[in-house]
C-alpha cells in the first residue's frame, strides 16, 4: 500500500493480485479523511467508517453535495438545505453504488454550485492541497481538493460554466464535464437546467475514462438524456494522437498572464511533438459568451430555487447566501414582462452564435485545446471580495457549456508549485477522443504524480 | 341603455391517463390517503425532473382534433412562476407560445363559439384549511391537466352552459376525462364583461370569475355577475377589472384580486423538456383514430335508433371490401387532381383531404385506414 494516493486503476489491479482487500483500501482512505482534512476541509458530511459496507471489491467515491443521496444529508453547500435528508438517490449515485462504488461521504461546493472559487460554500472554505493560502477552484472545490489530497479516487462535480474544469486545473487533477445530456442530471440539484453537465474528477484520465464508462447513458428520468450509443472510453485510449488536427482558438490565447501562456506554448509543444497538427481557428464570439451565461444562468436559478420556500422542507428563504440572492434578483428581472425580449431571448439568440462559431471549427479540426484559467490560481479572499470578478473567472470555460460540448482538463504543469491545467474540447458525444489525447498527453508528463506540498511536510 | 354580455371560458380537464403528467406515479387519486400516491417528481424535490407523459399529450391532441383546432407540428412546453404553498416547484409546468392545439370551433344552438387554444399542464396539489392552519396534499399534483381555452363568444348563461355540457359529453366520448364536476376533474373559470349594445368593439375591463364546480353555478354565477355590471355601468361607473370568486352560499362573486394585484409569471421555456416535434404522419394517425371513435359513435347510435342493422351491416362489408372502396378511391383521384399533384409533391395534408373525400362519398362507412393505404397505393 502506497502512502500518498491511489488510483482507481491501482485498486483494481490490487484486488486483482490479491495484493490487498477492500478492508484495507477503505482503511486507507479513511485514515488520509481523518488525518488531512481538517486542514483542506473538502467534506461537509463523512460518511461513519463502520456504517460503510465495503464488501467485495469497492471502491471509494465521494459526492459533490449537490448529488441527492438517500438517507444521506445532501446541502448543496448551503444553510437553507442544512440538515435535508433525501428520500431517493440521483440516477448517477444508484449507478455507481451497483458498479461497487461506495459513498464515503458529500464534498463542499459553492452554495448551489455558484462560484469559481468554492468560497461560496455557506459551510466553510475549501483550501488548496497545494498551497492552503490559495482556493481549490469552484464551485466543485470539495471534489478536486479531496481527490488532490488522496482522500477518495473519485469525486463527481458538476460543471455548469467551468465548475469542474477549473478546481480540477488548480489542483492538478482530472476533471470531465460532458456534453450536456450524455450524463443523467435527475437526482442533481439545479443550476441552469439548460447548461449542468455531470462529471467527476480523478487523478488520472486512465481512471476518468473508467467512471464515465458506468455513469453515461439515457436515462427515461432525465428526458434531456441522450440516447446516443455510449462507447467503450477505454478501448483505444493508448492509440496515440498521430494525425489528429487540434484547433486553438486565438479568441481564448487574449488576456492570458504572461506565465500562463508560456505554460501553454509548452503545452502545445508536447501535444505537437506526439503526432499532432496544430491549427489555429477562430471562435468570433466568444466575448458575448459571458454575458449571455450571466443572463441565462440566473434566469434558470431564480426559477430553479423557488422550490426552496421553506415550507416542505429546509429552512426559511432568508437563510440564502447574498450570491443566491444576487442571482436570484438577477434572474427575476431578465425574466420579467418588458425586460424579457431584451435579456432572456436576446441571450438564447447569442448563445446560438457561440454554439455556431463551435460548429464551423469542428469542420476543420477534431479538437480544440485551450488553456482553462487566464491567471494563477487566485488567494483565498481575492475574488470573493467583487462578484464581477467572480463572473470573468468563467471566461474560457462558459463558451463550452453555451454549446452543450465536452471537455476534459488535464493537468499541464506548475507554475510557481501551483498546478496549471489545460482543456481539450470535443464535439458532441465525442469525449472518447478527448480521453484519447489526455491520455497521451498525460503518459508523456505525469504531472499527477506530483503530490501537493501540503503533504510533503 | 342595453347591454350585451361577452362571455369567454377557460376549462381544465383532469385526464384520465395511467399516470401522472411528468412522473410515473399512479393517476388514480380519487379517495387515497393523503399524499400517499407522489415521489420526488411530484413533490418538487431537489434534483427530481420532470419527464412528459406521451399518452396524455396524445389525448388533448385527440381533444384539439375533435373540436376542429389545427394542431401545431411543434409545440413545447413553459414555466409559469408563482408562488403558492401547493405548488411544490414554485412554478407550474404548463405550455405558453404554442401550445399542442389552436383555432378550433364548437357549434351550440346559439352558434359557432371559437376556441382559441387547447394546451397542456400539471395539476397542482391541494391545500386543506383547518382552525390550526393550513394542510398540503400533493396527490393531486401532477395530475395531467387539458386546459381548454374559448374566445369571448358566448353570449349568455344558457349558452354557456350549452357549451360546457358539450364539453363533458365529448371528453367522455372521447374516454380522455371522467368529466366529473363534483370531483373536480372539470373546473370552469369565466371572463365576463358588458358592452353597450349599439358598440361592436370589446369593452376595456375584464371581470374573471374562479371557483365554479357545477353547470348550475356556472348559469347562477353569469346571470349575478350580468346584473352587477349592468347596475354599476347604467350609474356611468367603470367595472374595475378584477378575479372574483363564487361563493355558493350567498350566492354572489366575491372580488378576490384586483388587476393590479396580478403577477408577472415569468413564463420561459422549460429547460428540463427538450420542444416537441410531430410529424404529419403522426396526426394522420390521431385523425383516424378520432374517425374511427366517431364511426363507431355513429353505429352504436344508429343501433341505438333500431335501425336495420342487418342493412347497415351489409353497406359495411361492402365498403370495407377493397374492391368497392377501390372504385370510390380512383373515382375521387380522378376527379380531383389538385390535391392529387399536391400530395406527389410531397404534401401530406392533401392525402388527408383526399381520404375526407371518400369518407364524405361513403357517408362515413368506409375504413380511414383502409382508404388511406389505398389512396397511397394508387398514387406511387
Amino acid at each position: 500500500m502506497p502512502n500518498d494516493f491511489l488510483t482507481v486503476k491501482q485498486i483494481l489491479d490490487g484486488y486483482e493480485s490479491a495484493s490487498f482487500n477492500s478492508k484495507e483500501v477503505f482503511e486507507f482512505f479513511y485514515n488520509r479523511i481523518k488525518g488531512i482534512d481538517a486542514d483542506i476541509k473538502s467534506f461537509i458530511t463523512v460518511v461513519p467508517e463502520d456504517k460503510v459496507c465495503v464488501a467485495g471489491k469497492s471502491i471509494p467515491v465521494a459526492y459533490k453535495d449537490i448529488f441527492t443521496t438517500k438517507n444521506i444529508q445532501t446541502t448543496a453547500g448551503s444553510h437553507i438545505l442544512r440538515g435535508y435528508i433525501p428520500p431517493y438517490n440521483a440516477t448517477v449515485v444508484d449507478k455507481l453504488s451497483d458498479s461497487k462504488f461506495v459513498c464515503a461521504g458529500k464534498l463542499n461546493c459553492d452554495a448551489f454550485a455558484h462560484g469559481a472559487t468554492g468560497e461560496n460554500s455557506d459551510f466553510f472554505v475549501t483550501k488548496n492541497p497545494y498551497f492552503l493560502k490559495k482556493t481549490a477552484g469552484g464551485s466543485s472545490s470539495g471534489s478536486a481538493a479531496a481527490v488532490a489530497a488522496g482522500l477518495v479516487p473519485v469525486a463527481t462535480a458538476t460543471d455548469t460554466g467551468g465548475s469542474i474544469r477549473l478546481p480540477a486545473s488548480f489542483t492538478n487533477t482530472v476533471g470531465i464535464k460532458p456534453t450536456y445530456g450524455r450524463v443523467s442530471r435527475y437526482g442533481i440539484i439545479a443550476m441552469t437546467s439548460s447548461t449542468d453537465s455531470i462529471g467527476h474528477i480523478t487523478k488520472t484520465v486512465w481512471d476518468n475514462a473508467f467512471v464515465l464508462n458506468i455513469t453515461a447513458g439515457f436515462d427515461p428520468k432525465d428526458a434531456t438524456s441522450s440516447h446516443a450509443k455510449v462507447p467503450d472510453y477505454l478501448s483505444d485510449i493508448d492509440k496515440g494522437i498521430s494525425g489528429l488536427k487540434i484547433g486553438i482558438p486565438k479568441e481564448y490565447l487574449q488576456g492570458l498572464d504572461d506565465v500562463v501562456e508560456k505554460q501553454f506554448d509548452k503545452s502545445v509543444k508536447i501535444v505537437k511533438s506526439l503526432g499532432a497538427e496544430i491549427v489555429e481557428v477562430s471562435l468570433p464570439h466568444t466575448e458575448y459568451a459571458i454575458n449571455v451565461y450571466y443572463i441565462l444562468t440566473p434566469s434558470e436559478i431564480s426559477s430553479n430555487l423557488a422550490r426552496f420556500d421553506g415550507i416542505r422542507f429546509g429552512k426559511q428563504r432568508d437563510q440564502f447566501g447574498d450570491e443566491a440572492k444576487r442571482r436570484i434578483m438577477l434572474g427575476t428581472y431578465s425574466l420579467s414582462a418588458g425586460y424579457y425580449d431584451d435579456y432572456y431571448l436576446k441571450a438564447q439568440k447569442v448563445r446560438t452564435l457561440v454554439i455556431e462559431d463551435f460548429r464551423k471549427a469542428f469542420d476543420k479540426v477534431d479538437a480544440l485545446m485551450a488553456p482553462v484559467f487566464p491567471s494563477t490560481v487566485p488567494a483565498l479572499g481575492e475574488a470573493i471580495v467583487d462578484p464581477i470578478k467572480m463572473y470573468m473567472m468563467d471566461v474560457l470555460t462558459v463558451p463550452v457549456n453555451l454549446a452543450g460540448l465536452p471537455a476534459l482538463s488535464v493537468p499541464s504543469g506548475f507554475i510557481d508549485a501551483l498546478p496549471v491545467g489545460i482543456q481539450f474540447i470535443g464535439k458532441h458525444f465525442d469525449e472518447k477522443l478527448l480521453y484519447r489525447i489526455g491520455y497521451s498527453f498525460e503518459s508523456e508528463t505525469k504531472y499527477y504524480e506530483k503530490i501537493p506540498n501540503f503533504l510533503e511536510k | 341603455m342595453k347591454y350585451t354580455p361577452v362571455i369567454g371560458l377557460e376549462i381544465h380537464i383532469q385526464l384520465n391517463t395511467k399516470s401522472k403528467m411528468f412522473c410515473s406515479c399512479s393517476n388514480d387519486i380519487w379517495k387515497k390517503d393523503p399524499n400517499s400516491v407522489t415521489c420526488p417528481t411530484c413533490l418538487g424535490l431537489p434534483g427530481a425532473l420532470p419527464v412528459p407523459n406521451e399518452e396524455a399529450i396524445r389525448k388533448t391532441q385527440l381533444l384539439g382534433l375533435s373540436l376542429e383546432c389545427e394542431l401545431n407540428e411543434n409545440s413545447s412546453f413553459a414555466r409559469k412562476n408563482y408562488f403558492y404553498p401547493d405548488l411544490p416547484k414554485g412554478y407550474q409546468i404548463t405550455q405558453f407560445s404554442d401550445p399542442l392545439c389552436v383555432n378550433g370551433h364548437l357549434n351550440t344552438s346559439l352558434g359557432k363559439i371559437a376556441i382559441r387554444r387547447v394546451h397542456l399542464e400539471e395539476d397542482t396539489g391541494k391545500s386543506i384549511h383547518i382552525k390550526e392552519g393550513t394542510l398540503l396534499d400533493f396527490n393531486k399534483s401532477g395530475v395531467p391537466l387539458a386546459e381548454l381555452v374559448t374566445e369571448p363568444d358566448i353570449k349568455n348563461s344558457e349558452q354557456a352552459v350549452e357549451f360546457c355540457k358539450k364539453i363533458r359529453e365529448l371528453v367522455r366520448f372521447l374516454d380522455i376525462s371522467n368529466g366529473d364536476m363534483e370531483k373536480g376533474n372539470m373546473r370552469l373559470e369565466l371572463n365576463i364583461s358588458l358592452r353597450e349594445d349599439n358598440d361592436k368593439s370589446l369593452p376595456n375591463y375584464r371581470v374573471e370569475i374562479k371557483n365554479i364546480n357545477s353547470f348550475k353555478f356556472l348559469k347562477t354565477a353569469i346571470e349575478y355577475e350580468i346584473e352587477r355590471q349592468e347596475k354599476i355601468l347604467s350609474l356611468g361607473e367603470k367595472v374595475e377589472q378584477e378575479t372574483r370568486g363564487w361563493n355558493e352560499n350567498t350566492k354572489k362573486t366575491v372580488s378576490q384580486r384586483k388587476k393590479e394585484m396580478e403577477n408577472d409569471y415569468r413564463y420561459f421555456p422549460e429547460p428540463d423538456i427538450p420542444p416537441m416535434d410531430f410529424s404529419k404522419e403522426y396526426f394522420d394517425i390521431l385523425k383516424n383514430e378520432l374517425s374511427a371513435k366517431e364511426l363507431a359513435n355513429k353505429d352504436n347510435s344508429a343501433e341505438a335508433s333500431k335501425t336495420s342493422k342487418k342493412a347497415k351491416g351489409k353497406i359495411e362489408y361492402a365498403l370495407n371490401k377493397k374492391e368497392e372502396l377501390s372504385k370510390i378511391v380512383k373515382s375521387v383521384i380522378k376527379d380531383n387532381p389538385i390535391p392529387v399533384k399536391d400530395y406527389k409533391a410531397g404534401k401530406e395534408g392533401a392525402l388527408q383531404f383526399l381520404i375526407g373525400l371518400v369518407m364524405r362519398k361513403t357517408a362515413g362507412k368506409a375504413d380511414p385506414k383502409i382508404s388511406s393505404g389505398l389512396l397511397r397505393s394508387f398514387l406511387k
